[in-house]
């Protein structure tokens, strides 16, 4: 009851958090000296009817305030106009939208996989040159930019010829069988999350080695060494699941920087995520489809930090008590 | 106090060797740019359009017939072959054009304002040195990497200049007021927070009029970066403030009489300042990313100018890439630079924040 109760609270706290980001982004995109319309009418497979309707859902001539209202009515009904490109913009988040959480989620999967056994082995080796070799490894993770890493691995993926050149599935996808669909996204999926694993990889396990090399030096770990506990008990028992905890936060932070980390991956690898729709519908000007692609980011960015935040609430018992 | 951590600081950055190595690589990189218009044979305008993706000089110093001699290079003609359907340069061996150190070259002015015209390295005339091989447009590959590297060093810290006093004092006053002050303030940054960053970048950098002159440009872009980086910072340093202002000094200060504008300037945020440099070496790097990012994609610097980022650009057809390797130098620079950033900015905040002193 505690958490639903707790849930609630926090999502109702995100509302004003969210209408407070549409307007900032709505003012942002007003400063900008592009008429909205101006795409749509060089566009001729677009109506002249469906621009006056688009005129009408923007409310072009009304003052700010009364367009901020119009546009954030429609947004609430879903109505989020079209693109460009004449599909509705709708559409095409729809379509981005999945691309962007798989590759996402994979990359958190696979960093947690891989990041947690790294930490904790540095931080049981403590200043011995595993640990040091490891501190410098990530230091190396982090400093690559991740667009030159995504090109040197294009590179690769020309020169070998093991991986796909971008995308996320090869010519012919739709008739493939289950079981070759889902091995040709894998293995369209390999290099992008390649680059976005090692960067965040870094960050993942120098937390984690700090956070259980703070636990190592509490009272109630050496309370347990002292009752004579056999150094396993104590590691993975006692000292690890404490260390944890803080992490589960992190994932929120991590799951924020992904969607902005990856936009430079999805842009050098052709991957239809909503990082690189972003980037297409910045450069061609696309206003509506810019204005709804920022909103739906920032709604899973704060979705992410409140999930997050709620399972802190669930495995930490000590957060539960205020 | 701070002579105490200062003689601490120096004295541990002098054991460890990895850091120094950071350093040392930084302090090169800098007086390189520093020295940009000396160290390079062209200006990063000068261009060749003949000799487009040009290889990389090939500098000999011993002859053809095994004698040693002093350094010189054959020009690249162009050629045209018809079997594979693509140019090829070779080396055009009938006339050897020498290098010259501290040689006459095209005039520039040292450090913005000394008129001069003396380059560290030259050919003879009539011939072309291009020892990091050209661009598209026959441009001298290493000149543009240390111009680009004056934009691409320096952009990071001038944003930090704008975006942490801002921080500073947008956490300092919000904490200090609290109450409804603090809510609204907070809420504001909060909600500039959950723009995921790169969209609020790339959107903000579209947003821009075109037709800008190059400094115009470089200025909206600084101001953009540091708009990006101002809200999270503003936070941590609204937390500090929460509890320094409960203090006696503060207590202290405001019996006398003293003004809250100067309570905060004067005595709180000074006692922020170990975590401020903590967090401006550790934001240096990130701001060298965002800015080779932006303009990776084309919404930062714009070309002719060059930064490490544009020059990128041309890296992204994997053709290119694949043909003309010297067209990746500039990300390795970055990935360099990035990097001897975070091992000193890593050894620092070990260094002045007590908390983590158990854990290098």
């Amino acid at each position: 009851m505690n958490i639903i109760a707790y849930s609630l609270k926090r999502t109702i706290e995100a509302i004003p958090l969210l209408i407070l980001v549409s307007l900032i982004s709505f003012s942002i995109i007003k400063l900008s000296p592009v008429d909205p319309l101006a795409e749509l009418k060089l566009n001729p497979t677009i109506t002249a009817q469906t621009l006056e309707l688009e005129k009408q859902r923007l409310g072009l001539d009304l003052p700010f305030y009364q367009q901020y209202i119009h546009w954030g009515w429609n947004f609430l009904k879903g109505n989020l106009g079209v693109s460009t490109s004449g599909e509705l913009v709708i559409t095409r988040l729809a379509e981005r939208i999945p691309n962007t959480l798989l590759l996402s989620f994979t990359t958190i999967f696979m960093t947690w996989i891989v990041g947690l056994p790294l930490g904790i082995y540095a931080a049981l080796n403590w200043r011995k040159p595993v640990d040091r070799v490891l501190t410098v490894l990530s230091s190396v993770g982090m400093a690559i930019p991740s667009f030159f890493f995504a090109l040197l691995l294009l590179v690769f993926a020309v020169k070998t010829g093991w991986f796909p050149v971008g995308g996320l599935t090869s010519v012919g996808f739709e008739n493939f069988s289950l079981i070759h669909k889902i091995l040709d996204v894998i293995h369209h999926l390999i290099l992008p999350t390649t680059v976005l694993f090692t960067i965040s990889l870094a960050g993942l396990q120098r937390q984690i080695r700090a956070n259980l090399l703070d636990v190592l030096e509490s009272d109630y770990v050496k309370m347990a060494k002292a009752k004579g506990l056999s150094e396993n008990t104590v590691v993975y028992k006692h000292a690890l699941r404490n260390a944890i905890n803080p992490m589960v936060t992190l994932l929120g932070f991590e799951f924020a920087s992904l969607l902005s980390g990856a936009a430079l991956t999805e842009y050098v690898f052709q991957y239809p995520g909503l990082g690189r729709l972003v980037l297409e519908a910045v450069m061609k000007s696309d206003i509506n489809l810019v204005m709804a692609s920022l909103m739906i980011g920032s709604i899973m960015l704060v979705m992410g930090n409140l999930i997050a935040d709620i399972l802190l609430h669930i495995v930490d018992p000590r957060i539960g008590g205020n | 106090m701070f002579e105490k951590v200062d003689s601490s600081l120096i004295k541990r950055l002098k054991k460890d060797k990895v850091t120094l190595t950071g350093i040392f690589i930084l302090a090169i990189l800098y007086l390189a740019i520093l020295f940009a218009p000396f160290i390079a044979p062209y200006s990063q305008t000068y261009s060749d359009r003949e000799l487009s993706y040009a290889p990389p000089s090939k500098v000999f110093t011993v002859t053809s017939d095994y004698k040693l001699s002093r350094p010189y290079t054959y020009k690249y003609i162009r050629e045209f072959n018809p079997k594979t359907y693509s140019i090829e340069y070779k080396l055009d061996r009938t006339k050897k054009y020498y290098v010259n150190f501290f040689q006459k070259g095209e005039d520039y002015k040292l450090f913005g304002f000394i008129p001069c015209n003396i380059h560290l390295f030259e050919v003879d005339k009539g011939g072309e040195i291009f020892i990091l091989g050209t661009d598209i447009n026959g441009r001298d590959n290493f000149s543009r990497l240390l111009f680009g590297g004056q934009i691409s060093l320096t952009i990071g810290f001038l944003a930090l200049f704008i975006s942490f006093p801002i921080g500073m004092l947008y956490g300092g006053i919000s904490g200090y007021f609290g109450g409804v002050t603090d809510m609204l303030m907070m809420r504001f940054a909060e909600a500039i927070m959950s723009i995921p960053s790169f969209y609020l970048l790339i959107i903000l950098a579209a947003v821009l009029p075109s037709g800008m002159s190059s400094v115009q440009r470089f200025t909206m872009i600084t101001g953009i970066l540091a708009f990006i980086g101002w809200a999270g910072f503003a936070r941590v340093i609204r937390g500090m403030v929460l509890s320094i202002k409960e203090q006696e000094f503060v207590e202290a200060s405001r019996s006398i009489g003293a003004g809250s504008f100067r309570i905060i300037t004067k005595h709180i945020l000074p006692q922020t300042l170990s975590y401020v440099i903590v967090a401006v070496t550790l934001s240096v790097p990130g701001y060298i990313l965002a800015e080779s990012g932006l303009s990776f994609l084309g919404l930062g610097i714009q070309q002719p100018d060059a930064s490490w980022g544009n020059m990128l650009k041309e890296a992204q057809e994997y053709i290119n890439i694949l043909s003309r390797p010297w067209l990746l130098t500039p990300g390795f620079l970055i990935f360099i630079a990035v990097l001897s950033f975070n091992l000193v900015g890593d050894t620092i905040r070990d260094i002045l924040d007590p908390k983590s002193k158990a854990r290098q």
